[in-house]
């Protein structure tokens, strides 16, 4: 018995550039239950990165109905989508978005900044929780750039645990990171999936995409196909394989 | 999101930036301190003036001749024979709330003499009471006495500058004889030392004698050059100044289309000529001053600009995490706010520091008043939300998705 968490149902999205109008995406159905994990592929241009802005409540479609967890986003207000994301969503970027100079641990705060309802203490405490939960206990008053590139990563990650959302979307994690440390996030997803989190990423390397359960390829706005992921990898055990290459500076 | 995170967070971010909030700060500080410093000044000069003038007689009225015209021709004032000593003795009669009243005659260009040294001073014709008004007192020796005026006696009282410029020093003035204009004058008694007049003048280089002797023996003239009186209270002066001029229009038998032959002055009256012309003076260098507190506010306008732009992935971030526009504006906003204030704390502390420091150069007591503090503060406060107004509300207008990509 699973909860559908996004339903999308003719889903179109243009843009008015000049007088030209580009149809980014163009009749989108697609559903996405509690517990998925979802990698969402397709070549530049192809609609993905729309398809993610408005699964993220950044953008709203054109045309089309679109209900994150049982809410109709089209019927909400600009500050309406905002304590939604807030409260429902995480985020993580391809480029981390950390604050500079800033701690780890005030940067996983941040969201939590923006709900009215967590008082100071409690916030710390969250923090301190989603940062155990990636692994970070020990780099919680480090700067960003004391942290490896992994390691910004997974602060980031852990900031968009702390609200305790329905889902995480994530906008290539893996794209400024090298192969192994690429894993060890997708490691960090996996198993975060695995107790539960409803993950849907985005990414170009079919690599990648294979540590879902699902894909779904984009193609010229529209969906060219969708299929769950059969030969799945499993982040542990290529670790395993791969040779430990360096040591990450940062540890001494 | 409540104030206080607003504020939290606001604080982070400039902490973030501490030089660069360090250096916007810069121009509020320079702003508020020279405000304050000037203004504190102002002040300073101003109430050391009105002390000195208080200590020359707050309820003072002086009446000079008014000046003559002569077929169509200003004498000037001064020129005048109009005032005589019976309007004194009219006023001291009649008037009710002058308390003391008395001529005064002016002798130019004496030559004093005291063995073989010699000085120029300015001696004054007076009676005894002219002390009382002028607020002289006697150091040594004694005032001459009624009947020295009325034999216009060759008696004298020297101000202390007299007589460091005629005797050694040590000298005790008092019985000795001084010519003034080669009529030998036996010293009676010596004033008390004023010193130097809000002015700058010097206020004990003067020898007063009795009006009589001045007015016959030195001027040799029948007319008087003034009247000094004293009204019963400094409140009643404009009252004892009505009175006066009402007396002397009736005794100088003018009509009512007449203009008054006399001019008539009360120290307050100036007082406050000078103490306004003070204030517009404070006024000035405070107006100078606040330029440079604009130019300061500008300053913050300007960084909270490049700020907006330079945090542009910062603001789609915390748009992305659930930050509404008004949370970003309020952000801005609270966030110049702070640098204005701030400044204007470290500029309040600057200029009382600068204002104690020049007061001290100039030997003027700088005066920082609450107001002006208070004042210093609201400006900092309009300064941060005007001058922050505009970047906030750039920054609140962005598209989060623009945002999360600007490079």
């Amino acid at each position: 018995m699973t909860k559908t968490i996004i339903e999308i149902r003719g889903l179109r999205k243009d843009y008015h550039i000049g007088e030209v109008t580009v149809h980014a995406l163009r009749g989108i159905d697609m559903k996405i239950e509690a517990g998925e994990f979802v990698a969402v592929m397709g070549a530049s241009g192809s609609g993905k990165s729309t398809m993610l802005n408005i699964l993220g409540c950044l953008d709203i479609p054109t045309k089309g109905d679109y209900l994150l967890d049982g809410v109709d986003i089209s019927t909400l207000s600009k500050d309406e989508l905002a304590r939604l994301r807030n409260q429902k969503l995480g985020f993580v970027f391809q480029a981390y978005n950390l604050l500079p100079r800033t701690t780890a641990l005030e940067n996983v705060e941040l969201p939590l900044f923006y709900d009215p309802k967590v008082k100071s203490k409690e916030r710390m405490e969250r923090a301190i929780k989603a940062l155990d939960a990636v692994g970070l206990t020990d780099r919680m008053h480090h700067m960003p750039n004391q942290l490896s590139g992994g390691q910004q990563q997974r602060v980031a990650i852990a900031r968009s645990l702390v609200n305790d959302p329905v889902m995480i979307l994530a906008d290539e994690p893996t794209g400024n990171l090298d192969t192994r440390t690429s894993f060890e996030i997708m490691e960090l997803f996996q198993d975060l999936n695995e107790r539960g989190r409803t993950i849907v990423y985005v990414t170009h390397e079919p690599d990648i995409a294979r540590f879902a359960t699902r894909n779904v390829v984009f193609r010229d706005g529209l969906i060219q196909r969708e299929n769950m992921v059969t030969d799945r990898t499993f982040a542990k055990e290529v670790l395993k394989t791969l040779p430990v290459e360096i040591i990450e500076e940062f540890d001494s | 999101m409540s104030f206080s995170n607003l504020i939290r967070i606001a604080v982070r971010a400039l902490v973030r930036n501490r030089l660069r909030a360090i250096l916007t700060m810069l121009g509020i500080i320079i702003g508020v301190a020279s405000v304050i410093a000037m203004l504190a000044l102002g002040e300073g000069s101003k109430r050391s003036m009105r002390e000195e003038m208080s200590a020359m007689g707050t309820n003072m009225i002086m009446v000079m001749p008014n000046f003559q015209r002569r077929g169509g021709v200003n004498l000037g004032s001064g020129s005048s024979m109009t005032l005589k000593i019976s309007d004194v003795n009219t006023l001291r009669n009649e008037a009710v709330y002058v308390a003391a009243v008395s001529p005064e005659i002016r002798s130019s260009g004496g030559q004093v003499i005291y063995g073989n040294k010699n000085a120029q001073t300015s001696v004054y014709g007076a009676s005894e009471e002219y002390l009382g008004i002028r607020k002289f007192s006697i150091k040594s020796g004694r005032v001459f006495t009624e009947a020295e005026e009325k034999s216009m006696a060759k008696v004298c009282l020297v101000g202390q500058t007299v007589v460091d410029n005629l005797f050694d020093e040590g000298t005790d003035p008092v019985g000795l004889s001084i010519r003034i204009k080669n009529i030998p004058f036996l010293i009676i008694g010596l004033l008390e030392e004023k010193g130097e007049s809000g002015m700058g003048q010097d206020q004990d280089d003067l020898i007063i004698a009795p009006w009589t002797t001045v007015q016959r023996r030195l001027a040799a003239i029948d007319y008087i050059n003034g009247i000094y009186a004293s009204a019963v209270s400094e409140e009643k002066s404009d009252a004892a100044k009505a009175e006066i001029e009402e007396i002397l229009r009736r005794t100088h038998k003018l009509k009512d289309s007449d203009e008054n032959d006399f001019r008539i002055m009360s120290q307050s009256e100036l007082m406050e000529t000078l103490t306004s012309m003070m204030s517009i003076m404070t006024y000035l260098l405070g107006a100078i001053a606040a330029i440079s507190l604009l130019v300061g506010g500008i300053g913050i306008m300007n960084i909270m600009f490049v700020s907006v732009t330079e945090r542009t992935r910062e603001i789609g971030l915390r748009m992305s995490i659930g930050g509404r526009s008004q949370d970003i504006l309020k952000q801005f906003l609270v966030e110049s706010i702070i640098l204005s204030i701030l400044g204007g704390v470290f500029g309040v502390i600057l200029g009382y520091i600068i204002a104690k420091g020049a007061g001290s150069l100039m030997d003027t007591e700088a005066y920082v008043q609450t107001q002006s503090v208070v004042l210093a503060f609201a400006v900092c406060f309009v300064i941060g939300v005007f001058f922050g107004w505009y970047p906030a509300k750039k920054a609140a207008s962005l598209n989060p998705i623009d945002a999360l990509r600007y490079e």
